[in-house]
């Protein structure tokens, strides 16, 4: 690792002048999972490490309709509250088989979302809860969509100087079930082939709303709004979700890579894009929350 | 160089270290604390993990200012007053290694587990485990041995 300076301010005030004072020389550290891995492999090489493990305001978790989650919560963290398996248990079921116990007892859920690693879990479920992220800067907050975050490969629409400081859920529609999946067919702490999220909302016989997302298939993480649009109005039936899935696989634009092609990865997408509906269907039918 | 207040395995220590050092090589070269091994350097393995503050972590992603204040548990921590852990014995007992090189780490995680989880399933068991890897044992003698500990069927 190259040389640099860590700072540890107290406050996320202190935090965020100092990044603005340094903006692209200073990164924000967390974990360290991830950023401790790539300053390794002198990919990233900053002049001033900002460690944020002092911002305990920044470590809560609070409930009270919508989840709002500080992003230096751990995925373990966040893995065992007992409000994100009320709220949303899909949540929990995806952080349960994020990497390993090291992973999720170190890397935060503000770090992941920074890291901007297409291969993630937690992208897809968040952009189908429908969260958004608190952005913090010296200047003041904004809120982005989660899914607005992501602008390429590792790269977000966060500006030197902004750090995310939440991760807020709204609270879940009635009627509504979410589920994910992901294909892993070596590992269990490998990244996904394919992941996908999804939530439907239902109203009687048909799908009101849909929101459906996908992981390891692009630059970023994806939202399906073909297949989204393609659900939302019909009649809940096997054969209206397995049309709507067959179009992910033109929707995705994944990389070929050692887990598989391109058009191995399209076509395995319509398959987990499927399996992932039919789950969050079946359980917005059991009145189950997200 | 940062300045180091912290506890390792009970004891204070205050060292000063470069801001760049990671908390492997410190315990390792600053401290001689060699029963926690180098596998990957990228996470992977677990051979380098320690408990930090109770939650195991891997040491070779973890900067040493990151334990500052805090308590580091490693592989040489586990005996108390000359006793060996449970975990210990019953790896001894089970046959739960063979060359060892993966050994303190699955300690120290299956310590973890049994510090949150003291009743786990086999598949808890498994899936907490899951982490770390060992080339030699195929897993079953590392489940058996945590196993036991969790029933209670070690031997002093």
């Amino acid at each position: 690792m190259n040389a640099f300076e860590y700072l540890e301010p107290a406050t996320v005030d202190e935090a965020l002048a100092i990044l603005a004072e340094h903006g692209d020389d200073a990164r924000p550290i967390a974990g360290g999972t991830a950023l401790v891995n790539l300053m390794k492999q002198r990919l990233v090489q900053p002049a001033y490490l900002v460690g944020l493990r002092r911002l305990t305001d920044l470590s809560t978790i609070a409930a009270n309709g919508e989840l709002r989650l500080g992003a230096l919560c751990t995925h373990h963290e966040l893995e065992i509250s007992p409000h994100i398996q009320r709220a949303a248990p899909v949540l929990s079921e995806m952080l349960r088989r994020v990497a390993n116990i090291r992973v999720r007892s170190m890397a935060t859920i503000g770090g992941a979302l920074a890291h901007a690693d297409p291969n993630q879990d937690p992208p897809p479920v968040l952009i189908a809860l429908d969260a958004r992220v608190v952005v913090g800067s010296r200047g003041g907050e904004r809120d982005l969509q989660v899914e607005a975050l992501f602008t390429g490969y590792y790269e977000t629409a966060l500006a030197p100087g902004e750090l995310i400081t939440r991760i807020v859920i709204p609270a879940q529609p009635a009627a509504s079930g979410a589920a994910f999946t992901k294909m892993l067919p070596q590992t269990q702490d490998d990244y996904a082939t394919v992941s996908a999220a999804a939530r439907l909302t239902v109203d009687g016989e048909r799908i009101a709303d849909a929101r459906v997302a996908a992981g390891s298939v692009g630059e970023t993480p994806l939202r399906l709004r073909a297949v989204e649009r393609a659900l939302v109005g019909q009649v809940a039936a096997p054969a209206i979700l397995r049309d709507a899935a067959t179009l992910a696989g033109d929707e995705v634009d994944p990389l070929s890579d050692i887990r598989g092609s391109a058009a191995y990865k399209r076509a395995v997408a319509a398959v987990i894009v499927r399996r992932t509906l039919e789950q969050a269907l079946a359980r917005a039918r059991a009145g189950a929350p997200a | 160089m940062k300045l180091l207040h912290l506890r390792v395995n009970g004891a204070q220590v205050e060292r000063e270290v470069p801001d760049n050092r990671l908390l492997l090589d410190f315990l390792r070269d600053d401290l001689g604390l060699t029963g926690t091994k180098e596998g990957c350097s990228v996470g992977v393995c677990g051979a380098c993990t320690v408990l930090l503050d109770g939650r195991p972590i891997s040491s070779c992603l973890a900067l040493a200012v990151f334990a500052d204040g805090c308590e580091v548990t490693t592989v040489e921590g586990l005996e108390r007053d000359g006793a060996l852990d449970p975990l210990q014995r019953a790896f001894i007992d089970c046959g739960g290694f063979q060359c060892g090189i993966c050994t303190p780490g699955q300690l120290i995680a299956a310590r973890a587990l049994l510090n949150e989880h003291p009743q786990p399933s086999n598949d808890e068991i498994r899936a907490w485990m899951m982490g770390n890897l060992c080339r030699c044992t195929g897993y079953y003698k590392i489940v058996e041995s945590i196993r036991a500990v969790a029933d209670g069927t070690v031997r002093a």
